[in-house]
């Protein structure tokens, strides 16, 4: 970055300045959800925006998810830029309708002639005691459908880069934010700047172990490195930032430097993002690899209320170590 | 414990003392075990979130009472109200609150997903309105089967946003089924007045697909007690769906964190409620008048509710946790 100044935000911070900077710079960008106003939604994420930007582009809407998603695609083919904000990733069950067979695929069927440019702010993870029906992270159905784009930030940095260039593009895309996240502080540049989509970022490099993770498992992963350190393993946490478009080049060459791959992610293991993102650095770097690439995601149940119960379907630290040690055939 | 079968009462209230007295006591337990809720999630001993029904006792205890046990019966996320009047057991309902095997799910559930088949409790919910299509669903078994059971469905006036309600309301009346959809409206929809978010008058939306409707002070559980048991009859004797909209407060915030409320209603409209239509008071003060109770009574009622609650609770907290090898179980029947 060239010089300008940096400050120590939240997560939630960060979203608000990205959105914030986006509102003051294009009339035509506006938020839209349950309780976004006054409340500045239940994790205080937008608060005070309302105060800045007024009732007409901070809108309170009913509890009818489909119904103001698909306003927020006929706003977007129609000059506005919305931003629909989704209290939980559980809810885009609702939606699916509206973000699947209209959003993604109006700019396509029509053959280039309307465009969708919406964003749709969402939730994912567990680990709030939540149970089933406000725990999962969904990330992976939306990564399965063309014409959507899919944002897992896990940086306050990346949140705000990630999200202004959500705003500026002409396509639906999903931006996924983890709920634990949202106290989690990290440092953020003052005023302007963007993050490229299908950019991976090196979280921290290393020698001999890669650990692909996204959106609340890069910080795990970047745990379960720091004890790998201790035993001399050398782990490298790479973070796709975009499921899609997905930065495939940068996976398979730090799989390729390191000839070991793990990749986790807090959607479930079976049929998820793991399972594509491990395809690809199978393919890509098969000839450079020791060991096969192994996969960690959530248990294949619904996400339980009990504590002990929910602790064990979530990957964790330990769990990310003890996979890395077997594959380096250490300790 | 509930009765197989009860009579109908007129809105003055005519019937059995006891049977006020038992809604008396129904109304005391769920604000006591409400009251523990509270404390037990402030002390952080309960995870999770807790939405708390003080102030809207009336309207689960009215209803439920005018219910048979095999009746059903679907909740939201303020559900414990529900759950304790359709005749959930006050000890297995804390456990389930803490995470403890001994819970009514196995701990899989927590606060928003109670579920008992023995007092016909379809379960609660946490997707807001997500709960419409399965009560419909099982009136429309009950008449498949000819039971003569009814289904009822509460919700709160946020639900009116979504959109399957509608087509449910719409396939009761075309199919005739035993539902009562009951609408809680305790006037926010989280932190949100519902003036602002719901168009029109409730009531012209189930009158626009044929289907009785009829509004009452969810604060008086003789007057929802009264307007449930029509409808109930109504249904059991083949006659369709009906919608009650019950009026009524929430005295907490939206869940038990939501402590600064000023920006959204004012302290006086909680002192007011509080004050002027609490649902327990509104009871002991006819039961009083009407010399149907004496305060000595009524106490003994309290504290003999207040006793099981705390053996409830204290059954809940020494009750150990399931163990992890559970976690895979119950995915698949
Ligand atoms: C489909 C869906 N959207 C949003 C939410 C988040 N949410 C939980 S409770 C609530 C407000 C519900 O209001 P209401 O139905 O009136 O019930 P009350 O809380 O007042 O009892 C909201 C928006 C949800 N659980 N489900």
């Amino acid at each position: 970055m060239p010089e300008v100044a940096v400050r120590e935000l939240t997560m939630a911070e960060a979203v608000r300045e990205a959105l914030s900077e986006e509102m003051r710079r294009d009339p035509t960008v506006f938020i839209m959800g349950e309780d976004v106003a006054e409340a500045g939604t239940p994790f205080k994420v937008l608060s005070g925006m309302v105060e800045e930007f007024g009732k007409t582009r901070v809108i309170d809407t009913p509890i009818s998810e489909p119904g103001f998603t698909g306003i927020g695609v006929g706003a977007a083919m129609t000059g506005l830029r919305p931003v629909v904000d989704i209290m939980f990733g559980d809810f885009l069950t609702l939606v699916m309708d509206q973000l699947v067979n209209q959003a993604a695929k109006v700019h396509y069927m029509s053959g280039g002639a309307w465009k969708v440019p919406m964003v749709l702010r969402t939730t994912l993870g567990a680990s709030r005691r939540s149970a089933a029906q406000h725990s999962q992270s969904l990330h992976a159905w939306l990564s399965h459908v063309p014409g959507l784009k899919v944002v897992l930030p896990s940086t306050p940095y990346d949140a705000k880069g990630l999200l202004k260039t959500a705003i500026r593009d002409d396509n639906p895309v999903i931006f996924f934010e983890d709920k634990m996240m949202f106290r989690m502080k990290g440092p953020v540049p003052v005023g302007d700047y963007t993050i490229p989509f299908g950019l991976a970022d090196i979280k921290r490099e290393g020698e001999d172990i890669s650990i692909v993770a996204t959106s609340s498992m890069v910080q795990v992963a970047l745990g379960a490195a720091t004890m790998l350190e201790e035993i001399g393993i050398s782990a490298e946490v790479v973070d796709p930032r975009t499921t899609w478009p997905l930065d495939e080049k940068t996976l398979i060459e730090s799989a390729k430097k390191t000839s070991r791959a793990i990749v986790l992610d807090e959607g479930y293991e079976k049929y998820g993002v793991t399972a594509e993102i491990a395809s690809v650095i199978a393919t890509g770097a098969f000839y450079d690899l020791d060991a096969p690439v192994k996969r960690i995601g959530a248990m294949h149940v619904p996400i339980p209320f009990s504590p002990p119960l929910e602790d064990a379907t979530i990957p964790t630290e330990k769990m990310v170590f003890e996979a890395a040690r077997a594959m380096c055939k250490r300790g | 414990m509930k009765t197989e079968t009860k009579q109908t009462v007129t809105a003055s209230g005519t019937g059995s003392s006891e049977k006020w007295l038992r809604m008396y006591r129904g109304m005391e337990m769920i604000r006591l075990f409400e009251e523990q809720v509270n404390e037990l999630y402030t002390r952080a001993v309960m995870p999770g979130l807790a939405h708390l029904y003080i102030g809207e006792e009336a309207v689960a205890v009215g209803i439920c009472d005018a219910l048979h046990r095999d009746d059903y019966i679907t909740s939201t996320h303020r559900g414990h109200g529900h759950c304790l009047a359709k005749g959930a057991a006050t000890d297995r309902m804390f456990a389930e609150l803490l995470g403890k095997e001994a819970g009514y799910c196995r701990g899989k559930g927590g606060s928003m997903h109670i579920a008992d088949p023995a007092s016909g409790n379809l379960g609660a919910n946490a997707i807001v309105g997500g709960s419409a299509g399965i009560a419909t669903g099982a009136a429309f078994s009950a008449k498949h089967r000819g039971t003569k059971q009814v289904a009822v469905c509460f919700f709160g006036e946020g639900a009116l946003g979504q959109g399957l309600l509608y087509e449910v309301m719409n396939l009761a009346r075309l199919w005739n089924l035993p539902v009562i959809y009951v609408c809680e409206n305790n006037m926010y929809n989280e932190y949100t007045h519902f003036s602002e978010t719901t168009a029109g008058e409730i009531l012209a939306r189930p009158a626009a697909f044929g289907i009785p409707a009829e509004s009452v002070d969810g604060q008086d559980v003789r007057a929802v007690h009264a307007a449930a048991s029509h409808m109930i009859e109504e249904a059991r004797a083949g006659k369709g769906p009906s919608f009650l909209l019950c009026n009524t407060y929430r005295y907490h915030g939206h869940h038990v964190g939501d402590v600064s409320r000023e920006y959204y209603r004012a302290k006086q409209e909680e002192v007011q409620w509080k004050a002027e239509r609490d649902p327990i008071k509104v009871l002991s003060g006819w039961l009083l008048g009407e010399k149907i109770a004496t305060q000595a009574q009524l106490d003994e009622i309290h504290s003999q509710a207040k006793s099981e609650i705390d053996a409830a609770v204290a059954f809940a907290l020494q009750a150990p946790y399931p163990g992890t090898d559970q976690v895979g179980e119950d995915v698949y029947a």
